[in-house]
């Protein structure tokens, strides 16, 4: 998993309000080396969270990336090396993945985070979900017994 | 990289050895799989320098197919291990990479919408009424640029209904009417190959300037 894939990510447990960044537990680390496209580095650097990427590739041993940055730097190539290198060329091969809030561990695999949760974990959302009903409205809803929604299924 | 090289290529990737039904596991046809991608490519420029993500990857054909026409960065989702496996040695194979994640698609949380692209061949909710449209919902909220998906011609009037009207979508296009061809996979499977009208669509999100949700 690169750490890009890791500046997308979210813890998605039910319930958690910060679950970005995702701690890393490092085991293994590769480097794959992979063409230099400056353009899509200054098309990427917008949207990613920068701290999040400097204590990501810190945690990866690869502490090279300035605390912080903008975009005027996007015009050194020194700069958009090291940002190349820590976005698109280190790897977690082994590891995991930490929930901020909760520490609940995503283990990585040959590089594949298992992000899948437990059923008491997901949170009802989705193309049905109620999305537009207040927090008031479902505490209320909340309250009501169960089988008054029973039609409904 | 020319459509007949691309479908080549795509048709030489492994599929799967014990499809599950409960996921609605079909695998896309190097057919359909190319001009999916040859066209968001090449009518929309929304594939190469981009990142790209294939929900509901299977074996990896749609987001090996984004990265042989140069997006990159790819991301394979699925809840599926083994398909996952086999993606990944695809992706592998062909000297591609591709970033895998196991998950469901449905709660899985990003960041942001900064992912540009979507593609995806969703279950089509045969067995899972509205698997196809949990599917859309969730690519929409994430893709920046556009989502490309395949659904049954069937539920064309549906689809754009939901895109537009529930899932915020400006747009919401069918830009051709393939076949689909779902070979013998299942014992529930009467008849030895069976052709179903599949549409491929291209949503654009709306985006708000700036972060969008």
């Amino acid at each position: 998993m690169r750490l890009l894939t890791h500046n997308m990510l979210s813890s998605n447990i039910k319930g958690v309000t910060n679950g970005f960044p995702l701690r890393i537990e490092v085991q293994k680390v590769i480097e794959k080396p992979v063409d230099f496209n400056p353009d899509f580095l200054r098309h990427m650097f917008p949207m990613i969270d920068w701290n999040a990427l400097v204590e990501a590739s810190r945690t990866m041993g690869y502490p090279d990336l300035p605390d912080s940055a903008d975009a005027a730097m996007l015009d050194s190539d020194d700069f958009l090396q090291r940002f190349h290198h820590s976005l698109l060329e280190l790897h977690l091969e082994e590891g995991a993945l930490l929930c901020p809030e909760t520490g609940r561990r995503f283990p990585v695999t040959k590089g594949i985070p298992n992000m899948l949760l437990h059923e008491d974990e997901v949170e009802v959302s989705g193309a049905r979900a109620p999305g537009k009903l207040s927090g008031i409205a479902l505490f209320v809803l909340s309250l009501l017994p169960l089988h008054f929604f029973s039609h409904l299924q | 990289m020319k459509l007949k090289q691309l479908e080549g290529h795509l048709g030489s990737l492994q599929q799967f050895s014990n499809p599950k039904i409960e996921l609605e596991q079909y695998p896309t046809g190097p057919h359909i799989a190319s001009r999916m991608l040859y066209t968001a490519e090449n009518s929309f420029g929304d594939v190469a320098n981009k990142v790209v993500a294939d929900f509901g990857c299977g074996c990896g054909t749609l987001g090996i197919a984004a990265a042989l026409l140069g997006a990159e960065h790819v991301i394979g989702l699925d809840v599926d291990a083994q398909s996952i496996e086999i993606a990944s040695i695809n992706s592998e194979d062909l000297e591609l990479d591709v970033d895998f994640v196991q998950s469901d698609v449905r709660n899985l949380r990003w960041r942001g919408p900064i992912v540009d692209t979507v593609v995806m061949n969703p279950p089509f909710g045969t067995r899972k009424k509205g698997a196809d449209m949990d599917f859309l919902f969730a690519a929409l909220k994430i893709a920046s640029q556009a989502v490309y998906s395949l659904h049954k011609t069937t539920t064309r009037d549906h689809v754009k209904r939901a895109a537009l009207r529930d899932y915020n979508a400006k747009s919401a296009e069918v830009l051709c009417e393939l076949r689909y061809d779902v070979p013998q996979l299942y014992k529930f499977h009467k008849k030895k190959e069976v052709d179903i009208a599949v549409d491929l669509w291209r949503f654009v999100p709306q985006r708000i300037q700036g972060k969008g949700f």
